[in-house]
């Protein structure tokens, strides 16, 4: 089952399309990862289906709730406060650089959305918040401050923060991009775990070799368009098309 | 003047603090929430709501507010024989002037806090007001403290200007003792007064960023 459908999807800012017609698909359990170079509007993609850019064509549909009313004049009409709420609820976003609150504890910073936007009660909140620093390996910092963290455990407790609210699928935003090199391996095992786990991921990042041993699917994205995709391997082993090969050259 | 002259006049100056710190206390009770949504609204989308906002802070920091002041108890009389309570009058030009000052200082800290503070509280569920009151304000209360404090030290002496339209507060005694006893002394005291007022506040903000320092 799909959970995740992007369709034909357009974004410009200021007059120049950075997206142009992109469409794909993620099953539920499935992990897909988007490669290609810089500025060619992954990020973007990321950003609309959380709902933090508007699209200018196309349409988002997640577990069946479309993004997209209607189009009138060929202007997209987002669906009412109700519905864009729920999908929201259903992404997790991990942020190149985390975007914690500085202000918060660990703990703090995974509990505040649980208590006031899913209404959870004290106990189940700092339950949840154990289980997922557990599950990431930082449950000793769990009373720290962000700033006390390294890079590594900032990206991780960043992870944790998202997969406390449960979402249906987590969108990571070149996770490991931020990172010192020497911290880049701790991020990458977790998420790795989560992929093992069967968490739906749509994951945006550089790393090639990662990519291959974690995702499901992978497309290639170039000047706003899918290049290539299929499995990961393929693409990184077999690129047909020269632009996919250009890319991979520096990487490999 | 001997000494017993002095501490009568100190006794009586020290009659006219409370009304100091009446106005001081009430006027920060009421502009720093309305600063607060004055910085929120002058960034506004709207344009006529951050428009009349910003309107609103070039004449406030653009007069005197001894204008200021005279134009809030005089304006309704001579327009429509309303005449109303002095002590009020000081509240409302006082609040309506700090709150201009304070809305700029809010405005600047909340517009530096990094946008991806808002898109991850938006990611996570959360609505605007609860990013705002959760995440973004006690952000910006670390950042603006030493701006605020500033502020907040001139307020206690700007009090004084209060014996304009006649409150009779600390600092319109220690002109009549002044005059009347034609002697300095009574300045002096009110100074030392306000220097003692400042020295509190001072240690008060000191604690408070010390407070804030627990992280970066």
């Amino acid at each position: 089952m799909n959970v995740l459908e992007v369709q034909n999807l357009k974004k410009e800012f200021n007059g120049t399309e950075i997206i142009k017609d992109i469409s794909f698909e993620v099953k539920e359990g499935e992990t897909l990862v988007i490669l290609g170079p810089s500025g060619t509007g992954k990020s973007t993609i990321l950003r609309c289906i959380n709902n933090l850019e508007k699209v200018d064509g196309g349409n988002i549909i997640v577990n069946g709730s479309s993004m997209i009313k209607e189009y009138k004049n060929s202007k997209p009409i987002y669906n009412n406060k109700e519905i864009l709420n729920k999908i929201n609820l259903e992404i997790g976003m991990v942020f190149q650089d985390f975007n914690l609150f500085p202000h918060l504890t660990i703990k703090e910073n995974i509990i505040k959305p649980l208590k006031y936007v899913l209404k959870k009660g004290k106990e189940e909140s700092e339950e949840i918040a154990k289980k997922a620093l557990e599950k990431m390996g930082l449950i000793d910092k769990i009373d720290s401050y962000p700033c006390e963290l390294s890079g590594g455990q900032k990206q991780r407790a960043g992870i944790a923060r998202s997969l406390a609210i449960n979402p249906r699928i987590i969108c990571m935003d070149e996770p490991t991009s931020s990172l010192d090199p020497e911290l880049v391996g701790e991020v990458l095992k977790a998420i790795k775990q989560l992929a093992s786990e069967r968490k739906t991921m749509v994951i945006v990042t550089h790393e090639i070799k990662f990519a291959e041993e974690v995702a499901d699917s992978a497309i290639f994205i170039a000047d706003g368009k899918i290049v290539e995709e299929g499995k990961p391997e393929d693409i990184i082993r077999n690129p047909k098309e020269q632009r996919t090969k250009e890319f991979l050259k520096r990487y490999i | 003047m001997n000494i017993d002259k002095i501490l009568n006049i100190a006794k009586i100056l020290f009659s006219g603090l409370g009304t100091s710190i009446e106005i001081f206390i009430i006027t920060l009770i009421f502009s720093i929430p309305l600063g607060i949504l004055v910085a929120v609204l002058k960034n506004s989308k709207n344009k006529l709501i951050s428009g009349i906002m910003k309107l609103y802070v070039l004449l406030i920091r653009g007069t005197p507010m001894i204008l200021q002041i005279i134009f809030v108890y005089f304006a309704p009389y001579y327009l429509f024989k309303f005449s109303y309570d002095r002590f009020v009058a000081i509240i409302i030009a006082f609040v309506i002037n700090y709150a201009a000052y304070f809305a700029e200082i809010f405005r600047s800290g909340i517009n530096s806090i990094p946008k991806g503070q808002w898109e991850a509280g938006f990611t996570l569920g959360f609505n605007k007001i609860q990013i705002f009151m959760l995440i973004v304000l006690p952000q910006v209360v670390k950042k603006i403290l030493p701006a605020i404090s500033n502020e907040v030290i001139s307020l206690i002496k700007t009090t004084s200007l209060a014996q304009i339209i006649g409150v009779a507060e600390m600092f319109s005694f220690a002109q009549k003792q002044s005059s009347y006893n034609f002697s300095i002394v009574p300045l002096l005291i009110a100074g030392g007064y306000y220097l003692v007022l400042v020295f509190i506040i001072s240690i008060l903000f000191n604690k408070a960023e010390k407070k804030l320092e627990y992280y970066s």
